[in-house]
């Protein structure tokens, strides 16, 4: 990615929206999205032409079109493929993917997971709604089992994708999950992906307010909220109302902090290297959000695999005159003069 | 001079049958002006290499040459089986030549399956040097053998040298220090060295390169040189080969030449591509039969800032493809026609896009999987047609496996000046053949340099200057390459319909018509050179009319009729998409037009639409192999005689 320049001009939120009407449903977590992004991007320090949004279908994919810098809405599930071409050919560009939970983990699933276990250097943006929106409202692989939609009017046998599993299950190096009706923890989550090295995969919950409204009240409703919202912090233990998380078993659960050693509390730590630790806090919530982490889940160094590339061919080519290679290429081997 | 219709030689170097009574044998030198050898054993016998190191001996020599690789799809089927048999045909001759020659003259067989399988081919009266200890009671009923050919009269129209291919060469080896097992591998080396005696071909290349490839295992090498010594001067002592023939050099046009296969020319033309674009290349591919070599010839070749990405799958190969060219590299993807019809989606991308694009399709016999390893031409409606929507591209068709080199940069040229994906029509029957290419001079590459988009390109109503990204160059009617970094042109494209000019999303009934009809309109304007004709005597009624691999039989099915004085004038498409702008014009010249296809009839589908009043006659089969220039010649004849 590229380096953040220090002394580049500052930026203001308002530079960065294009001037496209912006055509989301009334009160979609999209806008918030939206404005998070918009008045965070001049904290990257870059110019606008520096920074590429690729996005694939769904109202999520969108995105692009409302930003002021470079982008490309392409198609259903390919955006990861598609910018992985760009980030690997391009080493100044800041390379951003968004997505959504139907065109990321349905059409798409199979870029998903090869871009993060190669780990190329892109920040993947899953609009989570549990729903098909555009389509206008089907169930999605992350919607819950017996969902009543238009396809499954008896209700959904689907079992669906817990996303951060997934991405953990393909090592993904960075993964983290966010609300989008929080705007300083969204652009916390953000910032540390922008400065991560490689694949940084952000599953942010976002209300479809047309087809699957507050699927994540108990989220954002004070009355709940306490008690199912985990905030993650590297460093604390990790402690939600009057609950804490212990390690049992191969995995880790939730107690009555009362009932529990203070020492026996799990300290949060995202650099832990073993992923069975981000996986086992990435199973504390079910489909139901009874305990469900936010923050940085995971965030460790591996060699990205575009770097890699380019490190190849610079290798290969640095001093070649390709001219004169490629009159030497022709002629090598076995060749013959008729005169 | 014309390749005679005949694969035989001619009657002024007639093959001398050897004299089992003859007292002093003294070896007789023969020459001939031509000859096609195949080799053919077990997939496990090592046919392809063989059949690639004569080859280079040939090339070497000096003489023109054509070859046909055919092996199965399974990498090593049953042991001595039919299905098992690999085989590789060499047509080499001291003339141009065209194609690889319709029935061997030759065959080498390892075992009783590699005879059984081709003794249908081969020419009535042909050698066959035969690997007599293969021919056990049970190798014999593994392929259905009742008795054994070689004892028998079903042989008597050949003639036939039995040679103990395996004994021979483990007792050569009995002094190098490799396992009977390791010796008995090396007997393709021994059937090398004795037909490159037979032919009088040097085995010094062979040698060098068997020291370079076992470099690591030097036993192995010694071995197999060894083999190769021992068969060689088997032909020379052995009584039963008395007759050893020479092929003299091809008169060809002078300059160096090298041999070459169409996979290797399409992915140097690609090397090119980007040279004489000076842009970086950027290939996204899956491995896919037979295509796959291309992407291995290209990921050794990054010092000419060549970047290959082995994809997850053939979406993601052109996706990153696509995503690069965005970025400003030549995008290219290589495939066979299951992955193409993968990408179609994105490919529709690109045409929406206006990014250049390069898709390589060589085509294999299908549907679906098919024959992968053999080849055919059904992939050209895939070509024009097989997107969503009025998604139109343009396509060319290499004619040769050496024509795929310039045909690449033709293909790399409409992709840059026209912002559009361009579809490369090759086939497995170019791709693994080869044949010698003169070498290009480096002075004739192409400038295919591309000015990027880097200034505002008009002015809003108030008068400040603004960036449009779907304004048209008037000329070519392509839009500016404005690459992500260009300060100051961030815009956003995208595959919903864009308003011509702003490229702001449009769902204007209007604008989509005039989009659908702008794109099209600038594909049927690229600019292809005018086809020529080939009508010596001007009096020809007929016309023959082809595209990609068939240009080899078809051109010798014309000389043999030339030959013969009927007149038939010949024509070969490489531009299938626009074509060119003189072909109605040449059509109407003729009575009928004859089109030979590996297909049921797509060109000529294409022709009867295009051209209506074109009476087109179609030669079609799709039986996975070229077409021989004999039967060609045959239906050529029959539509010029009797309509």
């Amino acid at each position: 990615m590229a380096d953040v320049k220090l002394d580049a001009p500052k930026l203001k939120a308002k530079d960065f929206k294009s001037s496209q009407e912006v055509r989301w449903c009334p009160g979609c977590g999209d806008y918030a999205i939206l404005a998070a992004m918009q008045s965070f991007l001049p904290e990257l320090g870059l110019e606008r032409e520096k920074i590429a949004f690729v996005s694939g279908i769904g109202c999520s994919s969108r995105f692009p079109y409302y930003l002021n810098t470079y982008g490309m809405h392409s198609i259903h599930g390919r955006a990861p493929a598609i910018a992985t071409g760009l980030a690997t050919s391009r080493d100044d560009l800041s390379v951003w993917v968004v997505t959504g939970d139907g065109d990321a983990l349905s059409i798409g699933g199979n870029h998903l997971i090869h871009a993060l276990r190669r780990n190329v250097n892109l920040k993947i943006l899953l609009f989570n709604n549990r729903i098909y929106g555009l389509t206008k409202g089907q169930y999605s692989p992350t919607s819950e089992p017996g969902k009543l939609t238009k396809s499954s009017p008896m209700g959904s046998v689907d079992a669906p994708f817990n996303p951060l599993s997934l991405a953990l299950g393909a090592e993904a190096t960075f993964v983290a999950r966010t609300l989008d009706s929080d705007r300083a923890h969204l652009q916390e989550v953000l910032r540390a992906a922008a400065a991560h090295e490689g694949s940084a995969f952000v599953e942010i919950y976002q209300n479809c307010p047309i087809f699957n409204d507050n699927a994540f009240e108990t989220l954002k409703n004070p009355e709940s909220r306490d008690e199912a919202l985990i905030r993650l912090q590297d460093g604390e233990p990790i402690r939600f109302g009057d609950r804490v998380v212990v390690q049992s078993g191969y995995g880790l659960e939730v107690k009555n902090a009362s009932d529990v050693d203070e020492k026996d509390v799990v300290i949060h730590k995202s650099d832990v290297d073993d992923p069975a630790y981000a996986f086992a806090l990435s199973r504390l919530s079910g489909i139901e959000l009874d305990h469900t982490p936010v923050g940085v889940f995971r965030n460790v160094k591996r060699p990205t695999y575009d770097e890699g590339v380019r490190r190849q061919v610079n290798e290969a080519a640095t001093g070649v005159d390709r001219k004169d290679a490629l009159d030497r290429l022709l002629h090598s081997g076995d060749t013959w003069t008729v005169l | 001079m014309a390749e005679p219709a005949s694969g035989m030689p001619q009657a002024a170097c007639q093959r001398v049958l050897p004299n089992p009574h003859e007292e002093n044998l003294v070896n007789t030198v023969r020459q001939l002006d031509r000859v096609v050898i195949r080799f053919a054993g077990d997939s496990g016998d090592g046919m392809q290499l063989t059949g690639d190191r004569f080859t280079a001996e040939t090339a070497k020599l000096g003489n023109d040459l054509s070859t046909l690789p055919n092996y199965p799809a399974e990498i090593r089927a049953p042991a001595g089986t039919l299905p098992g048999v690999s085989s590789f045909q060499i047509h080499f001759a001291d003339t141009d030549i065209l194609t690889p020659g319709d029935e061997p003259e030759v065959l080498v067989a390892m075992n009783p399956a590699a005879l059984k399988a081709n003794l249908p081919d081969l020419k009535s009266g042909g050698i066959i040097v035969v690997n007599t200890d293969e021919f056990s009671k049970r190798n014999l009923t593994k392929v259905g053998y009742d008795a054994n050919p070689l004892e028998d009269d079903s042989l008597e129209d050949y003639q036939v040298h039995p040679v103990p291919l395996t004994s021979l060469t483990i007792g050569a080896l009995e002094e190098h220090e490799v396992g009977k097992k390791d010796a008995a591998r090396s007997k393709n080396m021994f059937a090398l060295g004795l037909i490159s005696w037979m032919y009088s071909r040097p085995t010094e290349s062979t040698e060098g390169y068997l020291k370079k490839k076992f470099a690591s295992k030097p036993e192995i090498a010694g071995a197999n040189i060894a083999a190769l010594k021992a068969g060689w001067n088997y032909g020379e002592t052995a009584e039963a080969f008395a007759v050893q023939y020479e092929i003299p050099p091809a008169s060809l046009a002078a300059g160096t030449y090298r041999n070459i296969t169409g996979n290797a020319a399409l992915a140097w033309g690609i090397v090119a591509s980007g040279v004489a674009s000076d842009l970086p290349v950027f290939l996204g591919a899956y491995p896919i039969t037979p295509a796959s070599d291309i992407l291995h010839e290209l990921s050794k070749h990054k010092r000419f800032g060549v970047t290959t990405v082995q994809a997850e799958d053939e979406i993601a190969a052109v996706g990153a493809a696509l995503g690069a060219s965005w970025g400003g590299a030549l995008g290219v993807t290589t495939s066979s026609g299951p992955g193409i019809a993968l990408k179609s989606e994105t490919i529709s991308l690109a045409v929406s896009l206006e990014l250049p694009l390069l898709v390589v399709d060589v085509q294999r016999a299908g549907p679906s999987t098919g024959l992968p390893t053999k080849t055919e031409q059904a992939d050209l409606m895939m070509a024009m047609f097989g997107r969503h929507g009025e998604a139109p591209i343009a396509v060319v068709a290499p004619q040769s496996p050496s024509d795929c080199y310039a045909t690449m940069l033709e293909a790399t040229r409409m992709a840059l000046t026209y912002r559009t994906p361009v579809m490369i029509l090759s086939d497995g029957y170019i791709a693994n053949g080869a044949e010698p290419w003169l070498l290009p001079d480096m002075a004739d590459l192409p400038d295919l340099r591309v000015d990027f988009q880097t200034t505002m390109n008009a002015q809003d109503a108030d008068g400040n200057d603004i960036f449009l990204p779907y304004q048209r160059n008037p000329e070519t009617l392509a839009r500016p390459w404005a690459v992500p970094g260009t300060p100051g042109l961030q815009h956003r494209i995208g595959g919903i319909e864009k308003a011509d000019g702003t490229g702001d999303i449009s769902y204007d009934p209007a604008n989509h018509d005039h989009m659908v009809r702008t794109r099209a309109a600038k594909i049927a304007g690229i600019d292809v050179p005018d086809i020529e004709v080939d009508d010596a005597s001007g009096n020809a009624k007929v016309l023959v009319l082809g595209w990609g691999s068939t240009w080899g039989p078809i051109g010798a099915a014309v000389r043999g009729l030339h030959d013969r004085g009927i007149d038939i004038a010949r024509a070969h498409l490489r531009y299938l998409n626009p074509m060119p702008a003189n072909l109605g014009e040449i059509l109407g010249r003729y009575d009928k037009v004859v089109v030979p296809e590996m297909n049921l009839g797509q060109l000529a589908l294409l022709l009867r639409g295009n051209y209506p009043g074109t009476d087109v006659v179609g030669y079609n089969k799709v039986r996975g192999l070229p077409f021989t220039s004999n039967e060609l010649q045959d239906a050529l004849e029959e539509v010029i005689k009797n309509g």
